[in-house]
């Protein structure tokens, strides 16, 4: 006690002394905030931009337009309070092009001012921190480390439900979701409304037994990328007992199916030639939609339908030649054409596919008949497994919610995860880790293991990390719709023909089809008749650098007109006038001011042959016959303004005049290609 | 100003952090059982992907003798500025002598060069590899010019497209044709691609874009042009230091 008085009156004994010392502690006080404010982490920072514009030749108006102190950008409606710009100073100034050293780099070109969306949105991490850990790196319950670069285009996705040109990451992505099938099992409800759908089409089970053998599926489901590189059906890593239940009870559950069998082709088809199915293989355009590994090991043709390198060995000849013979009876919704091959031909693509086989594939398969114990624990498994989430299968009914909902995984709180062992704890990581190998997280996880690339990997975690809670909150002024597929069907008799031939596996109409061809919405107004009903006859190509073509169709006359009327009559623009256009015969002087202006003024030669001799630009369509092949309103228009009636066409919109315009009009009406070259297609 | 060397002490410390190069850090791991003279590339140069993607192609290197043999079981090392990442980052030589990296790229646009170095008997070999990774603009200009651009101006013809260089009577520029290019400014480059060959006195065979491609497509393809440029663009006129 005597001791503390003792020092009470050292320190304030005197009035003078005690004013000393509280003005002291005052002056202390007052100095905290200030000396926080001076050593704290982005003051440094700060400091340090100072220091790095300081010798530059635009030192001036840098400093000018540095400000000091918290930079905070606010946007109530997004939720974003991002002080990122704090230390990110350099982020708006364009001269800083060369500075490499963060956090002073400038920000890369991106359509989006920095002010009026943020950092956060894109990048992740804590918009209001101010501390470098706590922006970049926290792992709390509900916060977010920042967004490793290779997934920052899930950022733009979390407002564009549409493909963006810049955006191929995501686009690829969005676009597995749908092909590898995982919205099969898996719901995603897109921020549009709209659940997304699966397109990879995986066959119907029902009749597997007409189709293949029991060896074959044990293979397939064993490894089905041994079978074709291209599959996209997962591996389930199955033991060799449970793949040999699953295949004898999907066998077993098999119906046969009417019309699979027919004894006079398989006939036709042992006395066929297989070398003469090559040629037709060829000529039917096959490997537009279809791919077959070449001896180097690479994947050639396309990957609409399945791969065929080794079709000999999994399916029977009689259910080929009847599916080649008409796809529609076996799958009425598959994409495959009808092609109306005649029997010979027939005969000859089917003894030609059966002799794709690999002597290798599946050799040492022997499988005992199943005991029906083993068919009941097939059954078992192939419910438990969720097959039926993907194939159709007699006896067992598609599960509902046979997996995690993923409409908001890339905002799922990091306090729900459960992580690897030495896995980085954020969420790209955990999405990146899942779908590398899901049986890592636990030997009971249903999910299969997906032959991915680490490109293909990368494209579908960035699609799901922009399926967040800001995607589905965004104000709606925000979100740029997708574009989804229409339900059109196109009417009647030639309707049905239409379907038959599966016009829409290439060509889109209205809204509804593939992009694979030409958009034939207002093919009525574009082409001639007569010329339309000659390319349905025998369809010779437009465009000779192309190595998709349209395939031939056995098609009737009768048939031939049907499908030739109702495309002249429905295919129509409502734009372009038949009476306002040029007429289709010229004086010369205009024809021959249209050909100079062609050849000189608006050199078109560079991509278009007009004359077989002289011209040799093939990126557009071969005009030798345009002028029996298109209409003269057709051609004003498209001179006019291509992207009008082709949105995304190559042919760049060149702003000719109204009279140019009726000059190459005129003449390339006068190109009427010769007899010669007729006959010769 | 009291101010500069904390400052400086700051940068310096950044410096340290973000400019360095990170050595290979499994290589103790590693036991070389033998040592080569020189080191070349095999292929994986020149390539260009996505920032922070990993490239479609391998890098390979290969460890050869005095006499210019291949030599197996040597080690070589990979080196890259801050961000890019060597999967794996060191490696033995297999039995052809090469050694074949992944590489990802780092996250700024622009540039890379790498170098894969073997210890060697007297002294380190060591060879560079140059890669160059799209920021945002450079891929978007990548992608509109795949689509609008290439079939003219990139003379070699691949499966899915056939190159029709050949058949111009005025040859383009290829885009990586930085000798001329180069000395093109931004503002010669935008007018030709949005009023075509004449608005330059150029060949009307290259026809005017500005009203198919949106302004913003016509600055993205001219980045793309500018980062693949061979040699590299730099562009005129602006002095940044002192």
């Amino acid at each position: 006690m005597k001791f503390l008085s003792s020092i009470w009156r050292a320190l304030f004994g005197d009035t003078m002394r005690a004013f000393g010392i509280v003005s002291g502690l005052l002056l202390i006080a007052l100095a905290i905030a200030p000396a926080k404010d001076h050593f704290s982490e982005w003051h440094g920072y700060q400091n340090g931009y100072l220091s790095l514009i300081h010798d530059r030749s635009d030192a001036i108006s840098l400093r000018r337009r540095f400000e000091p102190g918290i930079q905070q950008i606010w946007l109530p409606e997004l939720g974003v309070v991002d002080r990122c710009a704090t230390c990110h100073e350099g982020l708006k100034e364009a001269s800083l092009a060369d500075v490499k050293m963060q956090p002073f780099r400038k920000h890369p070109v991106i359509p989006h001012p920095l002010d009026r969306y943020g950092c956060v949105i894109c990048h992740r991490g804590q918009g209001p921190a101010t501390t470098v850990s706590e922006a970049h790196f926290s792992e709390r319950a509900g916060e977010d480390p920042i967004l490793p670069a290779r997934f920052i285009e899930s950022g733009c996705g979390q407002c564009h439900q549409n493909e963006l040109t810049g955006t191929p990451q995501l686009n690829s992505g969005r676009k597995m979701l749908a092909q590898y099938g995982c919205v099969s099992c898996h719901l995603v409800k897109t921020p549009d409304g709209t659940t997304m759908k699966a397109t990879d089409d995986p066959p119907s089970l029902e009749h597997l037994a007409d189709k293949t053998t029991r060896e074959w599926v044990f293979s397939w489901i064993k490894d089905p990328q041994a079978y074709a590189v291209s599959a996209t059906m997962p591996n389930y890593k199955l033991s060799d007992a449970d793949a040999s239940d699953i295949s004898a009870f999907l066998m077993s559950s098999s119906t046969p199916h009417a019309g699979d069998s027919d004894a006079t082709m398989i006939a036709l088809a042992k006395n066929a030639d297989p070398s003469a199915g090559a040629s037709l293989y060829g000529e039917s355009f096959c490997a537009t939609c279809h791919a077959v590994q070449n001896g180097a090991g690479n994947l050639v043709g396309g990957n609409v339908g399945p791969e065929l390198t080794r079709v000999g060995n999994k399916v029977k000849p009689a259910w080929l030649q009847a599916w080649i013979e008409n796809p529609h009876v076996y799958n009425s919704a598959t994409m495959m054409p009808h092609y109306r091959f005649t029997p010979q031909q027939v005969a000859t693509l089917t003894s030609y596919l059966m002799s794709k086989t690999d002597s290798d594939y599946g050799s040492n398969v022997h499988l005992d008949p199943a005991t029906p114990a083993q068919i009941a624990h097939g059954k078992k498994l192939v419910a438990e497994l969720g097959c039926a989430a993907c194939h159709t299968i007699n006896g067992v009914n598609k599960p509902d919610n046979f997996a995690p909902d993923l409409s908001r995984i890339g905002s799922k709180p990091l306090s729900q995860v459960v992580f690897l062992p030495g896995m980085q704890h954020a969420l790209p990581a955990y999405i990146a880790g899942k779908i590398k190998d899901p049986q890592a997280f636990g030997p009971g996880l249903k999910m299969p293991q997906y032959t991915l690339t680490d490109t293909q990997r990368d494209g579908l975690t960035t699609a799901l990390l922009s399926l967040g809670d800001r995607s589905q909150t965004m104000p709606e002024k925000l979100r740029v719709a997708g574009i989804h597929q229409t339900t059109y069907e196109p009417a009647g008799p030639a309707g049905k023909l239409m379907t038959d031939l599966d016009c829409f596996s290439c060509h889109r109409i209205n809204g509804h089809g593939s992009d694979m061809a030409p958009d034939l919405t207002l093919e009525g107004s574009s082409v001639q008749r007569a010329w339309l009903d000659a390319f349905l006859k025998n369809p010779n190509t437009l465009r000779p650098a192309l190595t998709r073509r349209m395939p031939r169709f056995n098609l009737s006359d009768a048939d031939r007109k049907t499908l030739t009327d109702y495309i002249m009559v429905v295919y129509q623009s409502a734009t372009i006038d038949p009476d306002k256009a040029p007429p289709a015969v010229n004086p010369p002087a205009m024809v021959e001011h249209g050909r100079q202006l062609f050849y000189s003024r608006y050199a078109c030669q560079s991509c278009h042959i007009i004359d077989t001799k002289t011209d040799k630009g093939y990126i557009g369509p071969t005009l030798t016959q345009v002028g029996s092949r298109l209409t003269p309103a057709w051609i004003y228009a498209w001179l006019k303004n291509p992207q009008e009636l082709r949105p995304g066409t190559m042919e760049p919109n060149q702003n000719i005049s109204d009279e140019d315009a009726r000059a190459m009009t005129a003449f390339l009406m006068t190109l009427k290609g010769s007899g010669k070259q007729e006959g010769k297609q | 100003m009291t101010r500069r060397p904390v400052a400086c002490a700051v940068l310096l410390l950044m410096g340290a952090g973000i400019g360095c190069k990170h050595p290979a850090a499994s290589s103790s791991a590693l036991k070389p059982t033998a040592t080569g003279a020189a080191i070349v590339l095999s292929s994986g140069d020149k390539q260009t992907g996505p920032t922070g993607t990993v490239l479609a192609n391998p890098v390979v290197v290969q460890v050869n003798d005095d006499q210019g043999a291949a030599v197996t079981g040597a080690l070589v090392e990979f080196h890259g500025p801050a961000g890019v990442v060597f999967d794996p980052a060191a490696i033995l030589t297999d039995s052809s002598g090469q050694a074949t990296t992944n590489v990802r790229l780092g996250t700024i646009g622009g540039r890379y060069t790498l170098s894969a170095t073997t210890p060697g008997k007297a002294h380190e070999a060591s060879v560079q590899v140059g890669e160059i990774a799209l920021g945002y603009q450079q891929q978007l200009g990548s992608i509109v010019a795949d689509k609008y651009c290439s079939r003219c101006h990139d003379p070699e013809s691949s499966a899915e497209r056939v190159s029709n260089y050949d058949n111009l009577a005025v040859k383009p520029h290829a885009f990586t044709d930085g000798g001329t290019l180069n000395k093109m400014s931004d503002a010669d480059m935008l007018a030709v691609i949005q009023h075509g060959g004449p608005a330059l006195s150029r060949s009307a065979l290259m026809p005017p874009y500005g009203k198919t491609l949106s302004p913003a497509d016509v600055q993205a393809v001219i980045a793309y042009i500018r980062v693949v440029s061979d040699p590299p663009y730099k562009p005129a006129g602006t002095v940044y230091e002192k």
